[in-house]
């Protein structure tokens, strides 16, 4: 599977990472690069093979539905780029 | 006084016990090795002085009141991965300079529960994403041995910094050989225990099914005490194991006389160095003289791990690093014009290119019409390599082949080429993708340089590994050797 510009250009929208112009053919070459190297997969049949979805086929643990967090807004606000009145401010959203 | 820095963490709790020093005058004389020391290879971030000398006039007191553990007021580093309330947390990345934790990773938390004196924070690769340490926004480590080569990666600071005898201890994390890699290039040795055994709470998550923590000491010995204090069931993180903890320093004892030792056919075949081939050829004659076993076994799909790991890894990756938006914590852009702008111009200045690389190879791979022939694919070539490896555990009890292809590669040498870079890996991953434990020693060094020895073991089989290795530290010296200009 080739990757075009347009693809790359996608691709940095979908991951929110604004990619100038003149990185997109570095870009393209690297990405590129890296999924030749994880189409080698292809070559394994998997056919009926069970994916793996944890390590030690462990089922999530479930915790009763209590509230076990204390409030820490003034600590966590402490290291936001900009709050105000305990909120925190971001460009308008809605005009 | 001088000598503090050769000692090991029995030495040294011995030591504190017999008042022949205290915990302040330990730390001091670290501190003072990294100030005098730690500008030639960069394995600092943060030194936390004040901190230090804090906890050790504590650990000083615990001592003094007969109420001190094994570990109490012995010096230590973090990898800058780890959540530290009130020390900057850094991560590698320029997303997180300013970033101050509100709170300890349980790593942090555990290890300082036991007394333990945190020195400072370890350079690493930005989000622990790399093999060389050379991605870090606070720039490449030197490796000790050789400062014109890189230490590993992610954990090099950790590595270079033991190496060196800047503290007698490190932490690091393992996602795909961040532990292992570095400590066979730097010498020391470096144990990634079973996926679930130490708490990933803190610690700033890359992909989260692989992640591990783990300690990174001179000597299997050391590693025993440390991953004692550091593992064990907690309830802040889902995925950690409800299992009592085995009793590591008493496993250290274990004969070796009888045990299968399966040596990998796959890790000894295209592109080991034959130097690094010969230096494994010495540790298994070491194990043979002790009375192992030595028998040849496959893990026929190791050649795949790789691939599947750079689905796996990236597209939990993407997944994991979304929550740096600029909004909450880490770097914002100057004026923003939307919220759109804010999110992409803060990411795509706070993160490097690997980085991204990685967010974006895993944001294609989970993109709509490519989940199914990427990541289920590589969640099904992950279960054959997993099944590999339950098939070679029924014929060995150990595993063993090189952690590394090759000695440590020169600064820059494989910095423009990702690929290349991630094939120095080739050896480690499958492991992580198993969730398997695992840890690298010294073996006999090869052109100057350290080479490591890499067991494998079987589900929570951690100590059985400790007990090998430090079957064979205490019949060798190869743990024991000290880059000049840092003995």
């Amino acid at each position: 599977m080739t990757l075009e510009r347009d693809d790359v250009e996608k691709i940095a929208h979908l991951a929110r990472i604004a990619v100038e112009p003149e990185e997109l053919d570095v870009l393209q070459r690297e990405l590129g690069g890296i999924l030749h190297l994880v189409e080698q997969m292809e070559k394994l049949d998997t056919d009926g093979i069970t994916p793996m979805a944890h390590p030690l086929d462990m089922p999530q643990r479930l915790r009763p539905d209590v509230v076990t967090e204390e409030n820490h807004r003034e600590e966590y606000q402490a290291v936001a780029p900009l709050v105000e009145n305990g909120l925190y401010l971001v460009p308008r959203v809605i005009e | 006084m001088d000598e503090l820095h050769r000692k090991s963490i029995a030495e040294l709790s011995a030591g504190l016990a017999e008042k022949a020093f205290s915990s302040v005058e330990l730390t001091r004389h670290f501190l003072a090795r990294i100030r005098d020391l730690d500008s030639g290879l960069n394995s600092v971030i943060t030194v936390a002085e004040k901190e230090a000398l804090l906890q050790a006039g504590a650990a000083d007191e615990r001592i003094q009141k007969g109420e001190a553990g094994p570990l109490t007021g012995i010096p230590l580093l973090h990898k800058d991965i780890f959540c530290t309330k009130g020390v900057r947390t850094s991560c590698g990345s320029f997303m997180l300079d300013n970033f101050i934790s509100p709170y300890d990773a349980t790593v942090v938390e555990r290890l300082a529960a036991a007394g333990m004196v945190m020195l400072g924070k370890t350079n690493m690769d930005e989000f622990a994403m790399g093999s060389s340490n050379e991605t870090s926004h606070y720039g490449p480590v030197k490796n000790p041995w050789d400062t014109e080569r890189v230490p590993g990666g992610s954990s090099g600071g950790s590595a270079a910094a033991v190496a060196a005898r800047l503290a007698p201890a490190a932490t690091g994390t393992d996602t795909g050989g961040s532990i292992r890699q570095p400590a066979a290039l730097c010498g020391i040795t470096g144990l990634k225990p079973t996926y679930g055994r130490v708490s990933r709470y803190g610690m700033i998550a890359f992909a989260s099914s692989l992640d591990q923590a783990g300690p990174m000491a001179r000597s299997a010995d050391d590693c025993a005490w440390l991953l004692s204090a550091m593992a064990g069931f907690d309830e802040r993180d889902s995925t950690s194991v409800e299992r009592p903890v085995d009793d590591y320093p008493g496993a250290l004892e274990q004969p070796v006389k009888g045990l299968r030792i399966g040596v990998v056919k796959e890790f000894f075949e295209t592109g080991l160095d034959k130097d690094v081939a010969a230096s494994m050829e010495q540790a298994m004659e070491e194990l043979k003289r002790f009375g192992a076993e030595l028998v040849e076994v496959s893990l026929p799909h190791s050649e795949y791990s790789v691939a599947a790991y750079y689905v796996v890894a990236p597209a939990e990756c993407s997944s994991n690093l979304a929550r740096f938006d600029g909004v909450r914590f880490g770097h914002r852009c100057e004026d923003p014009k939307d919220l759109e702008d804010l999110y992409k111009r803060s990411r795509a200045e706070g993160f490097g290119a690997e980085v991204k690389r990685r967010i974006m190879i895993g944001t294609y791979a989970l993109s709509a019409g490519y989940y199914d022939a990427y990541y289920l694919k590589a969640q099904q070539v992950r279960q054959i390599i997993a099944q590999d490896f339950r098939d070679a555990f029924a014929q060995a009890d150990v595993l063993l082949g090189p952690a590394s292809p090759d000695v440590a590669f020169r600064l820059g040498e494989k910095a423009s080429d990702p690929v290349s870079m991630y094939l120095s890996d080739i050896y480690t991953i499958a492991v992580n993708l198993a969730g398997l434990p695992a840890l690298s020693m010294p073996a006999p060094r090869v052109k100057g340089l350290p080479v490591g020895l890499q067991l494998i073991g079987n589900y929570f089989d951690e100590g059985r590994l400790l007990g090998v290795a430090h079957q064979l530290q205490k019949a060798t010296d190869w743990h024991l050797q000290t880059p000049e200009a840092f003995s």
